[in-house]
């Protein structure tokens, strides 16, 4: 089966090479135009959408904060009533969960390098993933457009019952937000799907189980999350909507209701959607660790093990976020061991980091300096979350500013500053160029500061029994002071974020040319040019190791015989990686966007009637059958060469 | 610049390109889908129990649902798998014919089964607006609607698509993981029946 031909490993291509990639070229390369941008389906092309939509969330829900700091940082101040303080904080938060957190760390990172960390051509279900960023998009213009007409969600992220429900939430504001919830769950579980398929049937040939990049496992896991967490907020913001416009009665207790229903589903979804924000952070940690330690990841299996456990435990604790409820006494007790047992896996993590650096050569890049702000600010949000999973101190501090700061420490640590430095090491990557790194060390530095002086005088003033959400305080409570100083750092976190895009504007006009691999790193996405080719990978690699470019034997074979007259792909078995089949991705359609517009129709339709869903589905399902009817080309070209496996 | 050297080729021109089960990659598409629907359902079955235990009779004030509808499309979906499984059998040899009747049979069946659900829903005893039991009944039994529906119109659109000329290996794979989907609606029906029709007059007990 294996035959010698000559091909090279660098730039240097021979004439039969470069008309190989012109031929793949051909075949892979997105459709130009105006209605070629809305038929794209590369995941590329996709993940760097997923991105730049991502971070403009970011920055929006960054800004609604800063308003929110400027109204804190005077006692009864009137910047903002109250009521519009009230979609402040619920938008900010949603916007933070919903429109950029998971959409950054899972859908985002995955979407683009997944792929090319496996070594193979595309996502799986290439289609799919393009209707899932339309419907992610889609649902964050509905959000921000109801917002702008004064019906932007007011009940905070979770959307409590009774609070959000027929009798106390008058008007359509939790209405939007029980739908933005559907936008993006739906586009967070396509996505889901892609990658598990993309990683257990589209590795290169020899990535065994044993030798998936950690980054790869960390999004597997959680794209296993996503499965099985995202049912409950499916199921408690349908019901919420149904209470509210079909009237039916799960959380009206005077037939039969009952609200605690709502949080029990709410946070079964909830408590491990903390952890698909912050597993793709720790992910990327150990992935720049290793690169910037010069050496293979201390403790391998330990690290791949600690996430998937983190993955299995995260739905053992939903019921600490309802410590406050009354819940029986036994049931807290169970739920404070789950709690504090989390840190087992994740010291675990920690101690793997710190022996991968201890016995390196480190590199201290920017990227690693996110790494090392990481390790201080998530281990300190670590510690409070050791704090507030012992019932005592959780009801002390319940719905204060303690628990704001906690989360913060855990959420921006355990995702922003890792993204931050994902940003930095994967820029060269994506655009071909490097980012500066005095600005980028700037950043970091007016970031980590900044974070700091934000968020832990919030742990005091928590203390000092200043609740979360309120709009104003009086000044003889003795915040003041404290919340001055929070809002100053807002500025300094505000400089950093405008340094940071400063740096990528400039970065990609004018930054120094990056090559193919400019960190030396050992996975496979450094293997392709920078920035990738529309087919990735000119010549399909093989697999010798866990770092696959650093292990790869010198004559290392290549993957030949697939059809570049088509988008061709290779798959192979979940367990070794053997080769298994060849089978053909779909080309760049227009479908996929048409079923997004009708899918957004009977979504936004069904805030106002449910027959918004009823008829609405109607166009749904002609514009699906029209993505999946076959091309009489391809399926000519297919049934010619077709090869049946053998039963 | 590098020194060029030779690379050998991994050849894999002879791999099939039409397999079933774990070998296809929609297979595993339709098995994640069936994870996230399958936890749907048994939280929503998990949520009508978590309602029982906040009241003290169940069915509140009212018969529960009549069991003979119920009970006929159970026995219309155990039986419609044995064409099911004949024509999935067939799918994997490439047997046109075979899965063109299949296809039909079970098409019918499914439009049997809508029929059925419809005087289903007509015998439920309850209405979705009186109290959380009758919200919580109407949803699982909606959420199983959904699934019948989507299998029904997407069996109709294949069994079209296989009396046109647009038939070939990957379309065989299609009826294969379309027959494996309707035992997904299949398998959750009967908790769901349980739970709708047994579950009341057993708790009631």
């Amino acid at each position: 089966m294996i035959t010698t031909t000559p091909t090279g490993n660098t730039a240097e291509l021979t004439e039969q090479e470069r008309a190989q990639a012109a031929r793949l070229e051909a075949v892979w390369s997105e459709p130009g135009g105006f209605w070629g941008w809305f038929k794209a389906v590369h995941h590329t092309t996709i993940g760097k959408r997923y991105v730049v939509t991502a971070f403009a969330f970011f920055l929006l829900a960054g800004l609604l904060a800063g308003v929110m700091r400027l109204q804190l940082a005077f006692p009864e101040a009137h910047i903002l009533t109250n009521d519009k303080y009230n979609q402040f904080f619920t938008m900010h938060g949603s916007t933070m969960m919903f429109l950029f957190a998971v959409p950054m760390m899972f859908e985002a990172l995955s979407v683009y390098l997944v792929p090319l960390m496996v070594g193979t051509r595309s996502i799986a279900f290439p289609r799919l993933n393009a209707y899932s960023y339309y419907l992610y998009v889609f649902g964050g213009l509905m959000f921000y457009v109801a917002f702008l007409c004064n019906t932007g969600a007011d009940r905070g992220w979770f959307s409590y019952v009774p609070l959000a429900g027929p009798d106390y939430g008058p008007g359509k504001r939790p209405d939007f937000w029980a739908q933005l919830i559907t936008f993006t769950e739906v586009s967070a579980i396509a996505v889901a799907v892609e990658v598990i398929v993309t990683v257990f049937r589209l590795r290169a040939p020899g990535m065994s189980l044993n030798r998936i990049p950690i980054f790869v496992w960390g999004q597997v896991t959680v794209a296993f999350m996503v499965l099985f967490a995202l049912p409950g907020v499916v199921l408690s913001s349908t019901m919420l909507l149904l209470d509210r416009t079909c009237n039916t009665q799960f959380f009206n207790p005077v037939v039969g209701g009952d609200v605690l229903l709502y949080q029990h589903l709410f946070w079964w979804f909830g408590h491990p959607e903390v952890y698909l924000i912050f597993i793709p952070g720790t992910a990327v940690i150990s992935t720049i660790v290793t690169t910037f330690s010069r050496r293979h990841v201390f403790g391998y299996l330990v690290l791949v093990l600690s996430l998937v456990a983190t993955g299995f435990m995260a739905f053992g604790l939903w019921v600490h976020h309802m410590f406050a409820t009354g819940i029986p006494q036994i049931a807290e007790s169970y739920f404070t061991a789950a709690s504090m047992m989390i840190a087992i896996p994740t010291g675990a993590q920690i101690f793997c980091w710190i022996a991968t650096i201890a016995t390196g050569k480190v590199v201290l890049k920017t990227p690693m300096w996110w790494a090392i702000g990481f390790f201080f600010v998530f281990i300190m949000g670590g510690m409070t979350g050791i704090f507030v999973a012992s019932v005592p101190v959780d009801l002390q501090v319940h719905d204060t500013y303690f628990v704001v700061a906690h989360f913060h420490y855990v959420l921006i640590g355990g995702a922003v500053f890792p993204l931050f430095g994902a940003f930095a090491y994967w820029f060269p990557k994506v655009t071909g160029r490097m980012m500066s790194e005095t600005l980028g060390q700037i950043t970091f530095w007016l970031f980590f500061v900044g974070f700091n002086i934000t968020f832990f005088p919030m742990h005091l003033v928590g203390i000092r029994g200043m609740p979360r959400r309120v709009y104003t305080y009086p000044a003889n409570m003795g915040w003041t002071t404290l919340n001055q100083i929070e809002s100053l750092g807002y500025v300094l976190l505000f400089v950093a974020v405008c340094v940071l895009l400063v740096n990528v504007f400039r970065s990609m006009r004018t930054g120094a040319p990056a090559g193919a691999n400019p960190w030396k790193a050992g996975t496979l996405e450094w293997g392709a040019t920078s920035p990738p080719p529309p087919y990735n990978f000119l010549h399909l690699p093989t697999v010798n190791g866990r770092e696959a470019l650093w292990d790869a034997a010198p004559n290392q074979p290549v993957v030949g015989g697939l059809d570049e007259d088509a988008r061709s792909f290779l798959t192979t078995r979940t367990l070794d990686a053997e080769p298994a089949t060849r089978d053909e991705f779909p080309g760049p359609t227009i479908w996929p966007f048409l079923a997004a517009v009708a899918t957004t129709i009977a979504f936004v339709g069904s805030i106002f009637t449910p027959w918004g869903i009823t008829l609405g589905s109607i166009p749904v399902a002609i514009t699906l059958i029209g993505w999946f009817w076959p091309e009489r080309q391809a399926a000519e070209r297919r049934r010619a060469r077709e090869i049946w496996q053998s039963e | 610049m590098a020194e060029r050297v030779d690379r050998p080729v991994l050849d894999v021109s002879g791999l099939p390109t039409v397999a079933f089960g774990i070998h296809s990659i929609t297979w595993w598409g339709v098995l994640g889908m069936m994870a996230v629907e399958g936890t749907v359902f048994l939280l929503m079955i998990a949520s009508y129990f978590y309602l029982h235990s906040r009241v003290s009779e169940w069915p509140p004030h009212r018969n529960p649902p009549d069991l003979f509808w119920g009970s006929l499309n159970l026995g219309l979906f155990l039986i419609s798998t044995i064409p099911s499984e004949w024509y999935r059998r067939r799918a994997r040899k490439g047997d046109l014919r075979a899965v063109q009747i299949g296809l039909v049979i079970v098409s019918l069946f499914g439009i049997a089964n809508v029929v059925v659900r419809y005087f289903e829903l007509r015998h439920l005893n309850t209405d979705w607006s009186i109290d959380a039991y009758g919200s919580a009944v109407w949803t699982l039994i909606g959420l199983h609607v959904l699934h019948l529906l989507t299998d029904l119109v997407d069996t109709i659109v294949l069994t079209v698509l296989f009396f046109t000329t647009l038939v070939e290996g990957k379309r065989f794979q299609d009826a294969e993981e379309n027959a494996a989907y309707w035992y997904f609606v299949v398998a959750f029906w009967i908790p769901i029946y349980l739970v709708i029709y047994w579950a009341p007059r057993w708790l009631h007990a």
